[in-house]
């Protein structure tokens, strides 16, 4: 049956465009408005979290001088942390923000499918936000029960916030689970139905097929996360004891009995890991975009990248109990764990090969974007590497809980994905102001966060092998940590202050560029795939002006022998830009010959 | 250019950082050496694989730069190369996970000859059980837990009679046997870690885990847990001792069995009273506290907390270099002769009539102490500050102020809780880092102040 697009049925799609102030910037349904929305909202709270991170930092390097915080508050923050950066920034804003603002322009449609709901979903994530800055000022603050939330010393009273920090926790996260429903759903329906003509699926850009499995793992693995938010609010409000065995709380027996804390953990951790994936697969996809561009080269292997992220995800479901190798579970579980973790390095790797390959043999264009997307791969490399001690069983038991975790998973899913977010930030920063960034600027920025957090995460790895333990106020005395250690801890809080303040130079770069920056015009790096042919730049509500865009092509088409430039929009059809037929490869064998 | 150099140069650095790094692995003192090879293993595949994808990654980005006049190569696939590469990676990762399973394997197989320890976790201490003469542990339930059965051994199950209890942070080991410990809470998830053994496992409230390993090298160990377990997680340690059969036996017998603690004689208030006219100088007749003679007030003080600091005082493990009015005790403990003397004496002062000491501390931030205490303290001794033996906190509520600020400002300096006999002591040095200096423990006190 031949594909039509849905937006393609009716040509007359009506429009909406809006009429005032309020319904342009605030009430926006337009895709792009709302994705800046999210990515506004998700970068200032990052930026909350990061200022927690420092607060922490600061405890640990100087922890008989350094007053601000005290074992209370370090937990919270210790907490607050990794939720926010997580779930409220990482999965917001390469989901809802870049997903958002790339979806319909790489599918060459209008808009989302439901653009009203795409509306309520930016601001019922706004309204999780709010409530969960609410619980840093409510009695007893925030939760400090660690970003896993585990039960039961969540909700006893030797954890800060046990009691309102938690619910508000549990509640926000409730509610963002309601914003990304709406969200995915809409990226989901998008990415099958809106594609303009001539874009099959083996034609997509990576970023899309990176942002559709995500969004696929999200709507499987976030009910796991609300399913266990409930639970846990009436074994505390109603007093079911789903996670809570008979425990005593300060000498006082409570009355639970029965419950398994770690069925928690289980569901926890069903959700945990493939939110894992869901940041890494957009930033894989966006990293693909970026590196094929300014290497003016094709993606190497684009078939094979795609099954790599369709096997990521699938395999991603069944490795969740390798954060529990020492959670008491059935020991023999470990068996099954080891195995398809292991397995999972094998796609990993290859993505990995491949991203180096695109840049074999190219002709490297080392723009602002492209140093982000090279320091990328070198902080994934060794990222997932570290994956492999941690995701084998035997060495997880010394390692499980150490720094080496922190460092490891802050490699893989923290400066990782936030230097593909660097990346793809300058590189569709024309597209979106329609202006350059100031490339000095941004290299600075490139190198002091590059460098900065190499010097944080790579000495804490050996503050792991050590077995110095993770989330600990202050280390006191111990047999076997020897003073040394204190001098690491110092190195890394001053990396972690310098890097922490050299984000201003983002900052001032986006904002002063905005006014101050050369025009870009509509396609300044010379990108091939859809969202850089539109015929504004920005791109005007309805993003294609009259008529929507064809597509006749795959988005990799640089270099080409015999074209008349070093790439070729995928919108440029094959009778124009004449190519030597055996040369010319598409992705899609079926629909090449169909556009012939 | 400069990128490629770069990357080459964090790949030398890192090399070079791993080699000369002083920071590593503790001495591995447990028979587990097959976790060190399989990670020794892991070592060498990822190191090789770290330093060749990134090593080519840097001639890349050096080599194909863009030049005038370059241009780049069209080649959108290599099924051949990619199918290359999915080979070499399937057998790296199979060299490292085979090795890791077969580990595994013996990991969750304790040998039939391991002997058996229960290692008990609640916030935020430590304490150990072992199986005596019968080599069965008797049947324990948190629900049973009281502060004399703090094991909540069933009192009528045959087999926990002779079990051995040893309430307290530190345990022993008996050298090249290998053992399988019983892990079980009272209160949230912990983890029993002893980083020279190099295994680790969750304690889980309401189930028993376990672990082996067979220690073989004799020394003192810290015990860290290493789940987060509230606020006294980076407080909570314990100690395991490893020593020859012999040296272990001995340490043993000296440990009272589960029969034997439950069958201490009541204490003697009227014995206690007999030896108290001497305390009577300093600390007042009714022991109401004098602050000119630096007594702090005892009366409605836990009998627990009074019975270990007479203890501690006697053994030395009070009163060391700095404090001086602590030093003073030091006699008059050894006044009392031996353990009963000393429960007397508590059950005396836990006799007196309890009338809240008159705060000294006047111009202090109650509502800065109150946000401290209830944040920082509250977890053990709880939000009317009367303690308890669960956390082994003590009453803080309508005792001497002024007492309360030269403690916690001898826990800050050091000066207590670091001797090693001193189990607990450690936490509060911890923990009194909540307070930044005199002014605060100062608004704390005239917080607990208003508790009385």
């Amino acid at each position: 049956m031949a594909y039509v697009p849905l937006a393609d049925q009716d040509s007359e799609m009506e429009m909406h465009h809006p009429h005032s102030w309020v319904s342009k910037y605030v009430w926006s349904q337009d895709h792009k408005v709302i994705a800046i929305q999210y990515g506004g909202i998700a970068i200032a709270v990052g930026v909350v979290a990061l200022i927690l991170s420092l607060l922490m930092r600061m405890q640990l390097g100087f922890p008989e001088t350094f007053d601000l915080i005290d074992p209370s508050s370090y937990y919270q923050s210790v907490t607050m942390h990794g939720m926010i950066m997580v779930v409220y920034m990482l999965t917001a804003l390469l989901l809802g923000g870049f997903g958002n603002y790339l979806i319909p322009l790489m599918c060459g449609a209008r808009d989302m499918v439901f653009p009203f709901l795409n509306m309520l979903s930016v601001w019922v994530y706004a309204l999780s936000v709010v409530i969960l800055m609410a619980s840093f000022f409510v009695d007893g603050g925030p939760t400090g029960a660690g970003w896993t939330l585990y039960p039961p010393q969540v909700s006893m009273a030797g954890t800060p916030g046990h009691d309102m920090g938690i619910i508000l926790m549990l509640v926000s996260l409730a509610v963002f689970i309601v914003a990304f429903t709406m969200g995915g759903l809409n990226y989901v329906t998008t990415i099958l139905q809106y594609r303009c003509r001539g874009l099959t699926m083996m034609r997509l850009p990576l970023t899309v097929w990176g942002i559709f499995i995500a969004t696929i793992l999200g709507l499987f693995a976030f009910p796991a996360l609300l399913v266990s938010a409930v639970m846990m609010l009436f074994d505390m409000l109603l007093g079911t004891s789903f996670f809570m065995p008979a425990v005593i709380e300060a000498g006082t027996p409570l009355d639970y009995n029965g419950g398994s804390p770690i069925l928690f953990q289980h569901l926890f951790w069903f959700f945990g890991h493939p939110e894992v994936y869901i940041v890494a697969l957009p930033a894989f996809g966006l990293v693909s975009d970026v590196l094929s561009t300014h290497a003016r080269k094709n993606i190497f292997g684009y078939r094979m990248m795609v099954w790599a992220i369709i096997a990521i995800g699938g395999l991603s479901f069944i490795v969740w109990a390798h954060h529990m190798y020492v959670s008491g579970m059935n020991p023999y579980f470990g068996f099954f764990f080891a195995t398809t973790t292991l397995i999972i390095a094998v796609p990993t790797a290859l993505k990995v090969y491949n991203w180096v390959l695109t840049l074999w043999e190219g002709d490297i264009r080392l723009n602002a974007p492209m140093y982000f997307a090279i320091g990328f791969i070198f902080t994934f490399i060794h990222g997932g590497l570290t994956g492999l001690f941690l995701g084998n069983v035997v060495i997880d038991l010394p390692l499980s809980d150490t720094y080496f975790v922190v460092a490891h998973f802050h490699m893989v899913m923290g400066v990782s994905p936030v230097l593909v977010i660097f990346a793809a930030l300058y590189h569709w920063y024309p597209k979106v102001t329609g202006r350059m960034f100031h490339e000095g600027l941004a290299k600075t920025h490139f190198w002091c966060t590059f460098l900065g957090t190499y010097l944080i995460y790579l000495p804490m790895h050996y503050l792991g092998f050590l077995g110095v333990p993770r989330r600990y106020y202050a280390m006191g005395t111990t047999d076997f940590i020897p003073a040394s250690a204190q001098d690491l801890n110092v190195v890394i809080t001053y990396a972690a202050l310098f890097v922490g303040a050299s984000q201003l130079l983002f900052f001032i770069n986006i904002f002063w560029s905005l006014r101050n920056g050369k025009k870009s015009g509509p396609n300044p790096w010379g990108s091939a795939s859809l969202e850089w042919q539109t015929p504004d730049t920005p791109p005007k509500h309805g993003n294609w002006g009259d008529e929507l865009p064809t597509v006749y092509r795959w988005p990799y088409d640089y270099s080409v022998p015999g074209a008349h430039q070093d790439f070729i929009p995928q919108n440029v059809p094959e009778s124009d830009e004449p190519t030597a037929d055996e040369q010319h490869f598409d992705p899609d064998h079926d629909a090449s010959k169909a556009d012939t | 250019m400069a990128l490629a150099v770069v990357i080459f140069l964090l790949v030398i650095g890192s090399v070079i950082f791993h080699f000369a790094s002083p920071w590593w692995f503790t001495d591995i003192a447990a028979d587990w050496g097959s976790i060190d090879f399989t990670i020794n293993i892991t070592f060498w595949v990822t190191g090789f694989v770290f330093i060749a994808c990134n090593l080519f990654l840097a001639y890349c980005v050096y080599k194909f730069r863009q030049k005038d006049g370059h241009k780049a190569v069209y080649e959108p696939e290599n099924h051949k190369l990619e199918i290359w590469l999915s080979a070499i990676t399937t057998v790296g990762v199979v060299a490292m996970l085979a090795p890791g399973l077969f580990v595994w394997a013996s990991i969750v197989t304790p040998p039939d000859d391991a002997t058996e320890f229960e290692a008990m976790g609640q916030q935020w201490q430590w304490a150990f059980r072992y199986p005596g003469a019968d080599g069965i542990m008797g049947y324990a339930d948190t629900q049973l837990v009281t502060e004399t059965n703090p094991f909540g051994v069933n009192v009528d199950d045959p087999n926990g009679q002779d079990d051995i209890i040893v309430v307290g942070p530190e345990m022993h080991l008996p050298l090249d046997k290998p053992v399988k410990a019983l892990l079980r809470s009272n209160d949230v998830l912990h983890n029993f870690t002893v980083p020279q053994f190099r295994v680790k496992m969750d304690l889980v409230p309401g189930m028993i885990s376990y672990i082996w390993f067979e220690p073989n090298k004799a020394g003192r160990y810290d015990i860290m847990c290493e789940e987060l377990c509230g606020i006294g997680h980076f407080v909570m340690r314990g100690a395991v001792i490893v020593e020859t059969q012999a040296e272990y036996d001995v340490w043993l017998d000296a440990q009272p069995t589960f029969a034997e603690t439950q069958s201490v004689a009541a204490a003697n208030p009227a014995a206690g009273q007999a030896q108290y006219a001497v305390c009577a100088a300093c600390h007042g007749a009714q022991g109401e506290g004098n602050q000119a003679l630096n007594g702090p007030k005892l009366a409605g003080q836990q009998a627990w907390y009074i019975e270990r600091q007479l203890k501690y005082f006697k053994e030395g493990v009070r009163g060391g270099e700095g404090d001086i009015n602590g030093q003073t005790m030091a006699p008059m403990a050894n006044m009392l002769a031996d353990e009963t003397a000393i429960r007397n004496m508590a059950a005396y002062i836990a006799s007196m009539p309890d009338t809240p000491a008159t705060p000294t501390i006047t111009g202090a931030d109650v509502a800065n102490g109150a946000s401290i205490y209830s944040r920082n303290c509250a977890a053990c001794h709880l939000d009317n500050a009367d303690g308890t033996w669960y956390t082994d906190a003590p009453k803080l509520a309508g005792m001497s102020d002024w007492y309360f600020v030269t403690q916690i400002s001898n826990f800050r300096a050091g000066i207590r809780g670091l001797h090693p006999k001193d189990d607990y002591g450690e936490q509060m040095v911890g923990m009194a880092t909540a307070m930044s200096g005199l002014e605060e423990i100062e608004d704390v006190a005239a917080y607990i102040n208003t508790l009385r």
